[in-house]
């Protein structure tokens, strides 16, 4: 029997996939890195993905950091950090985080500290998610990649 | 838990004095400068034209794009003798030089004043928008930039050195060959069409090809 597993696991993918843009936690921006990912680049997609996870942990940290600081007031570069934490996530697909971002934008805007923390926490609350479910994917598909190398039937 | 095969190596440019440059430079492929402060977005930009046939440096800022084209009063250029550049596309809001600055400062040179110049923004502010074209700017583009911006970038490189058969024609043979009804696939270079290790994507409920237009204000101005 040769590659079923591997079979079995690019439908788990398709089905895990499906339901994060049903659910709208990603859009038609990660299909397109989708498409950017072949033969002379085959892990494009894992690359880049866990670049944009690296690099947002950082904007929360540095974004948390400053909510929590009693004296804070610098909404200016709160906003920076924001809209960069904004343009990765809308540049991998990642609409669900961007969306909740849009909302801490507005309340910081207002400079409305309260408003901004709870909204910190919807957005961290949306990341993990994001991570936890793109790592699922990131896994199934090394699976399928090790399932669709194997070459004879494994004895038991 | 490990991801395995993650950066791999292989893949990444070499990164010369924060300079990304790729490897393997022919004298047929139009050359394009990328200049942005995301690395996530620069990972993708110099993706999306190196799938489009394109040489690409990718750099972290206006001050070293400059410094690159030979433009900066107090560094030396890094650019290889007789590397041309035949588009430089830059994001719009970065630390430091804006894009719009670099913009002004690539217009006011007599080297590269005729190099096309496009512009990235993830607002779609109509001021904004105005502005750089009035400065001289190509085009712009409302991020996430997707195949089809890029495709159509292509038209703006003209190489007159450039053998007929590498730019436009072949473009347009795909194009009459694929009768898609998506026009953002239907010119893509065979390379992407395979492949064992690209997942097959659930049907998209929406149009791939409609991006989202939104208006909004923004800190970086």
């Amino acid at each position: 029997m040769l590659g079923l597993g591997a079979d079995r696991l690019r439908a788990d993918m398709n089905r895990l996939l499906a339901l994060l843009f049903h659910q709208g936690v990603l859009d038609e921006q990660f299909l397109q890195l989708q498409q950017l990912q072949d033969e002379t680049s085959p892990n494009f997609v894992s690359e880049v993905v866990n670049i944009y996870f690296h690099e947002s942990e950082k904007l929360l940290r540095n974004l948390r950091g400053l909510l929590m600081d009693r004296e804070f007031s610098d909404y200016k570069k709160m906003g920076i950090h924001l809209n960069q934490f904004m343009g990765s996530s809308s540049s991998i697909g990642a609409k669900r985080v961007r969306n909740v971002c849009v909302a801490f934008r507005a309340a910081s805007e207002q400079n409305n500290r309260a408003g901004c923390l709870r909204a910190l926490e919807l957005v961290e609350h949306e990341y993990c998610y994001l991570k936890n479910k793109l790592h699922e994917l990131f896994q199934l598909e090394q699976q399928r990649v090790l399932a669709a190398g194997v070459r004879y039937p494994i004895q038991n | 838990m490990e991801i395995s095969g993650v950066l791999s190596r292989r893949n990444m440019p070499d990164e010369i004095g924060g300079f990304d440059l790729s490897p393997g430079h022919s004298e047929e492929e139009a050359h394009v400068l990328a200049v942005d402060d995301s690395l996530v977005d620069r990972k993708v930009i110099e993706r999306l034209l190196k799938i489009s046939s394109c040489k690409v440096t990718a750099v972290d800022s206006g001050r070293r794009a400059l410094q690159f084209l030979g433009l900066d009063e107090e560094k030396n250029s890094a650019a290889l003798d007789g590397l041309k550049v035949d588009l430089i596309i830059t994001d719009y809001c970065m630390p430091g030089m804006t894009g719009y600055e670099l913009l002004k400062k690539i217009k006011e040179s007599s080297t590269f004043r005729e190099t096309p110049v496009v512009i990235m923004s993830s607002e779609n502010i109509l001021t904004r928008i105005d502005r750089c074209l009035e400065e001289g700017a190509e085009d712009f583009i409302v991020k996430p930039v997707k195949l089809s911006d890029v495709k159509r970038l292509k038209d703006y490189m003209t190489r007159e050195d450039r053998d007929g058969n590498e730019g436009r024609g072949i473009n347009k043979r795909k194009l009459g060959e694929a009768c898609d009804v998506s026009p953002s696939f239907s010119s893509s270079p065979p390379s992407i069409s395979s492949s064992s290790s690209s997942w097959s994507a659930p049907s998209s409920p929406t149009s791939l090809d409609s991006p989202t237009r939104r208006l909004k204000t923004s800190t970086c101005d």
